[in-house]
């Protein structure tokens, strides 16, 4: 049994260590708030981008001389995966289940005999990848600086995403991220980008005729690097409401556990000192007896 | 009958602004300016660097928008853009940083034909503001 003195200071680091995970916790409350709020807000766009995508794509003319990036370069041969996990830990299982599903992804990619490339966004997804995917991993990129996700960002990534796509350096694109749902749930999605599944969609296409200046293809060869941005914009927002939420659970629980720990620590605080008084009795009493 | 319908300008972060009551808009569309009004035929364009006028009966507002797609359809207006700033508000230093940016991105050497045409266009619309 651990002395009085240990004990006593066990209490108070694990008092000290629940002052920390309750701040943390409180912190990433005010935080999961904005980004709740900068995610909801980012919706409109993103959607609109997308039925208006709807409408040209159903409206284009010639299937065949589509866009590369509505219809794909043909072959389905190199894939490049956009992992975007957070740049710091201590968030629960926010990154290991946006890797855990990467991972599965790339496992399938491996054993159908394609070629892998990563690009990982924000350095913790990194960390992880480094190991079993050192050699498949063409880039990171991490926003350190950026205090909150932003557009400018996103567009970084989308050019770069296009630009090694015209270098016909990959033939489907998929990003890889965390889709908040609510503070508890957070559900990993992978999302193709390249080629862009339009049927996927459930949205109802709109009946309506266009009319289209200039034509459908040249809006459509326009807008379809606006929309990987977009996309990969809206991932970062849902990545960032997630990984608030999912660190305030963490910090939560931890808070919890630590009361738990703190309570447990007392009582057999206070029953090794009644224990010690018994025995300095037990030894008093003896000593006066044997006299 | 009223001649006025709705326009809602979004940007990624959030949706910028809307209007119930706008009566013409002139959007810089890429092969040359169109002013939209009521009953307009649904449209989709895309839009080069210019000015967005927007006349409306609770008064008229223009804002410099950089790109954007424009989408008309049932009387509701949707510009979708990643740059835009309201004239009247936007101030002379933030006006001569995008000037420059402009000017240094039309003045590379290894620019293609229609990032020039853009980045000449910004620089043009941007001298003019004033």
């Amino acid at each position: 049994m651990a002395s009085l003195d240990d004990l006593k200071k066990r209490i108070a680091s694990v008092k000290s260590t629940q002052k920390i995970t309750k701040a943390m916790k409180m912190v990433a409350a005010a935080k999961l708030r904005r980004a709740q709020e900068s995610a909801e807000k980012g919706r409109p766009y993103s959607e609109k981008m997308n039925n208006i995508i709807l409408n040209l794509s159903s409206g284009i003319s010639d299937k065949e001389n589509a866009p590369k990036l509505l219809s794909g370069s043909g072959n389905d041969k190199v894939h490049l995966c956009v992992v975007m996990t957070s740049d710091r830990g201590l968030c629960g299982g926010f990154n290991s289940n946006i890797i855990k599903k990467a991972k599965s992804y790339f496992a399938k990619l491996v054993e159908q005999g394609k070629d892998l490339k990563i690009i990982t966004v924000g350095s913790k997804g990194n960390d992880q990848l480094k190991r079993a995917y050192g050699d498949k991993i063409i880039a990171n990129i991490s926003f350190k600086e950026s205090k909150h996700a932003n557009y400018f960002d996103a567009e970084k990534v989308g050019k770069m995403v296009i630009e090694k796509f015209q270098a016909e350096e990959f033939d489907v694109c998929t990003i890889f991220y965390n889709q908040f749902k609510n503070v508890i749930t957070q559900i990993p999605q992978a999302q193709q980008i390249i080629p862009l599944n339009v049927e996927n969609s459930e949205e109802d296409k709109s009946e309506d005729i266009y009319e289209f200046e200039p034509d459908e293809d040249e809006i459509l060869s326009n807008l379809l690097p606006k929309n990987i941005s977009t996309q990969i914009f809206k991932a970062m927002l849902e990545n960032s409401a997630s990984e608030q939420g999912s660190r305030m659970s963490a910090m939560d629980n931890a808070t919890r556990n630590a009361g738990e720990m703190v309570d447990k620590l007392t009582i057999e605080y206070n029953r090794s000192r009644q224990a010690a008084i018994t025995k300095e009795l037990i030894e008093i009493i003896s000593g006066a007896e044997s006299l | 009958m009223s001649e006025e319908f709705k326009i809602e300008i979004v940007n990624p972060e959030k949706s910028f602004l809307v209007k119930e009551d706008v009566s013409e808009v002139v959007v810089p569309a890429f092969e040359g300016e169109m002013g939209i009004l009521k009953d307009h035929i649904s449209i989709i364009s895309f839009l080069k660097p210019g000015i967005i006028k927007i006349l409306a009966k609770s008064g008229d507002e223009n804002y410099y928008v950089e790109d954007g797609i424009v989408e008309f359809k049932n009387n509701n207006l949707s510009i979708l853009t990643s740059t835009i700033f309201n004239v009247a508000v936007m101030d002379k230093s933030k006006q001569e940083d995008l000037l420059k940016q402009a000017e240094e991105e039309a003045k590379k050497p290894e620019i293609n034909d229609q990032s020039k045409y853009l980045a000449d266009q910004k620089v043009e619309v941007l001298k003019n503001l004033n």
